[in-house]
């Protein structure tokens, strides 16, 4: 039993936080450390100087242009840039769709798109959810059918993250409806420029329009935009959910959240005495704290089995669960701590173009606290999770 | 022992029900939180005409009402429905100030905030005094004839709407001090009074004011000098009853959009609500709510009793536990439509969780209700 990291692993944490230092925008990781958005501009001039250092395909195998880091690599990679306050990486193109095109694409797909999402000429969003499948996605309605060389696609998808942004969107459609649910299903790429595509914004309970829906009328797709075979897309979207996931339990994310916290709570002052003082809002703090130093140490135990070439199970859903609710509580300490300057709603604190009420820290916490509802139920709620491990585990 | 409403409070609670419901509908609310002045003067203006407002004052104050009961009642529909508009702003806290301490011709204001002609808000917290009641910082200077404020006001909710600030500021003692704080009403034209305003979270508007030697004569002042915070204690237990009320009504909502959702969405081919994972989270929510309502009702019904402090800190402390379970709960088991500002549970869940920030959240008053037990 050793806990501590390697000295290749020191080293090559070192190197990455000397990349921090040098390369991320001082804008931009103030702007992440005040909860503030960075619109499509910021995410691609990142992906840009990650893709200049080559670091930005760091997951794919070494045969596409990836760096091909292994699981330890990748978690201290994405613990320093939470720790940094780097954005995030956008997952769609590069940790959601790539890994479907190497494994399953053709060699012209592969060609083509993969190089496109490195230099970010194409953005891409994911069409799974529809309006009335969302933890049941088998039951998805969107119909493709073909048409000579092409599909035609009717349907709608929902909670399109960042669709407004997107030149593609990768999908899910129905293409044999007479087969069991999960067979009749076809994963396509398509051009969001082909006529009969509406992006219409699903505006947040923070007031942020970062989902969209997508509606599709008499879509005409090129046949060629089919990924691997007709009607096992479903097959190819799972193979997603079981490829590793490092970054699941967002312990980076948590640490730097309650780190901000931390930095609010000195700040701030309750009956006279700076807030971190105050015994039950530093009992709250501090059971956290506990939770995820655990947690974190868990992510790791995971991580290096899958170093050693063991792919992870139900462990994946295990801290998407637990991570999830770390996160959660930290939103609330930050709402928590700012007091009644919780209360003003700071859309343009949100987008960064105004002068903040009240202290700069205060802003976006509530709205952030809202948004992050969604991390328990996106990505597979986590009732869905529970029912994956009950499943696994209880052997029924 | 008698848990019923009386008559009058049943038909009141009736009443406003039924207008809220024809009247304020999601769509309507959203329009109203969207809009440049956060409220309908319309609404307040049926409102004030239906009772609402005088059955919050005592008859020797000009209305019909007053008690705890009529607090809680007015307040839990006004939950129920997500009323964005100021009533604990104006009627509780403002014209409740008036009320308690105005000279007679003060009191005409009361008469018409009754008839729904005048706004009110009260400038009282500043950027540092977080829920501290005591923390006053901003000064008050006898000028000869007049007296001269200048000070920070923070989060004053409805100010812009407002006729009259009511304006809390020190004439004595530091910081802290119990002693030495005066309330003056301080017309919102006031010269030297700028006003930085904003849209609020669960929806309504507030600003933060500033007062750059602001002059208004010794008639202005409201109540005794330096005597302010038993008025402003007095005032703020009213507005916690409301405020707790409020969010319990709101918690109504959120269950029963819950148990709605529950019963008609159907995922791997049956309602969710049908999944036994589900169906008890929805339990311990309808067994929290029965909770809520009788924090409420303690909270209410001790008003003018010696154990009023204690009663308050008890229920604010419990609606903000079972509060935050509710609507975090709500909302995850809706999952992703409950997201979106367009469903009503969204801004349901804001009203609760935001009453947090008013007058203390659940460590504040935890802490209140330490002290006050250990007295």
């Amino acid at each position: 039993m050793d806990l501590s990291y390697s000295e290749e692993e020191l080293a090559f944490r070192d190197e990455v936080r000397t990349f921090l230092e040098e390369k991320l925008p001082k804008d931009m990781s103030d702007k992440i450390r005040r909860g503030e958005h960075i619109g499509k501009e910021g995410h691609e001039l990142w992906h840009s100087i990650l893709n200049e250092k080559g670091w930005l395909s760091y997951g794919w195998p070494k045969e596409f242009g990836g760096a091909e880091w292994n699981a330890v690599q990748r978690h201290i990679f994405e613990d320093e840039c939470a720790a940094a306050y780097a954005p995030r990486i956008v997952p769609f193109g590069l940790s959601m769709l790539a890994p479907v095109l190497q494994k399953f694409g053709s060699k012209e797909q592969q060609d083509h798109y993969l190089p496109r999402i490195l230099d970010g000429t194409d953005w891409w969003c994911q069409g799974y959810s529809e309006p009335g499948a969302g933890s049941d996605l088998a039951s998805l309605k969107t119909r493709a059918v073909r048409d000579g060389d092409h599909y035609v696609v009717n349907g709608q998808k929902s909670w399109t993250t960042l669709g407004q942004y997107a030149d593609w969107i990768f999908c899910l459609v129905r293409t044999d409806p007479e087969a069991k649910q999960q067979e009749g299903i076809s994963f396509l790429l398509i051009d969001m420029n082909t006529p009969g595509i509406e992006v219409r914004p699903i505006v947040l309970l923070d007031g942020t329009p970062e989902v969209n829906e997508v509606f599709f009328d008499n879509v005409r797709v090129p046949v060629e935009n089919l990924v691997g075979e007709e009607n096992k897309g479903w097959t190819y979207a799972k193979y997603l959910l079981t490829h590793e996931r490092t970054g699941i339990a967002g312990v980076g994310f948590s640490r730097a959240g309650l780190d901000a916290v931390k930095r609010v709570a000195r700040q701030e002052s309750a009956n006279g005495r700076p807030l971190i003082e105050n015994p039950h809002f530093a009992a709250r703090m501090a059971q956290v704290e506990i939770d995820l130093m655990a947690m974190s140490t868990t992510n790791l135990r995971i991580i290096s089995q899958a170093a050693a070439g063991q792919a992870p199970g139900v462990e994946s859903s295990m801290l998407k669960v637990k991570g999830t609710i770390i996160r959660q509580e930290i939103n609330d300490l930050a709402r928590r701590a700012v007091g009644p300057y919780a209360m003003p709603f700071a859309s343009e604190a949100v987008e960064g173009d105004n002068d903040p009420i009240g202290p700069d820290y205060a802003g976006p916490v509530a709205a952030q606290y809202f948004n992050n509802r969604k991390l328990s139920i996106f990505g597979g709620s986590n009732e869905i999770q529970r029912g994956i491990i009950a499943k696994v585990k209880m052997g029924g | 022992m008698d848990f019923n409403l009386t008559e009058e409070r049943q038909m009141l609670q009736d009443t406003l029900r039924r207008f809220l419901s024809e009247r304020y509908t999601t769509t309507e609310r959203n329009a109203i939180i969207d809009s440049d002045t956060g409220l309908s003067a319309e609404i307040w203006g049926e409102l004030a005409e239906l009772g609402v407002i005088g059955a919050l004052f005592t008859e020797d104050q000009g209305g019909f009402g007053g008690a705890g009961y009529d607090i809680s009642t007015v307040f839990e529909e006004l939950g129920r429905a997500g009323v964005v508009e100021p009533f604990l702003d104006t009627v509780i806290l403002g014209g409740g100030l008036i009320a308690a301490l105005g000279n007679d011709t003060q009191h005409s204001l009361v008469e018409e905030v009754i008839g729904g002609g005048l706004h009110l808000a009260l400038a009282h917290g500043e950027p540092a005094s977080r829920y501290d009641l005591s923390r006053v910082e901003t000064t008050a200077k006898v000028d000869g004839d007049d007296i001269v404020l200048e000070g920070r006001k923070a989060v004053v909710i409805n100010a812009e709407a407002a006729g009259y600030l009511i304006v809390s500021a020190r004439e004595s003692g530091g910081p802290f001090s119990l002693d030495g704080i005066s309330l003056f009403l301080v017309p919102a034209d006031a010269s030297g009074l700028t006003m930085q305003g904003y849209p609020m979270m669960s929806g309504g508007r507030a600003a933060e004011v500033t007062l750059d030697n602001v002059r208004v004569p010794a008639s202005a002042r409201l109540g005794a000098e330096g005597a302010g915070f038993q008025a402003l204690t007095d005032v703020v237990a009213r507005a916690n009853v409301a405020l707790a009320a409020e969010a319990m009504g709101a918690m109504e909502s959120a269950t029963e959009l819950t148990r709605e959702y529950l019963m008609t969405r159907k995922q791997f081919g049956r309602p969710i609500g049908t999944f036994q994972a589900l169906a008890h989270r929805f339990s311990d929510l309808l067994i929290e709510l029965e909770q809520a309502r009788s924090a409420v009702t303690n909270a209410a019904g001790h008003l003018d009793s010696d154990d009023r402090d204690r009663q308050i800190a008890a229920a604010r402390n419990l609606i903000a536990r079972t509060g935050r379970l509710v609507a975090e709960e709500a909302i995850q088991m809706h999952g992703g439509i409950a997201m979106t500002q367009e469903y009503e549970l969204a801004h349901i869940a804001k009203r609760i969780v935001m009453t947090d920030h008013r007058f203390g959240d659940a460590d504040y008053h935890l802490e209140r209700f330490i002290g006050l037990s250990a007295a």
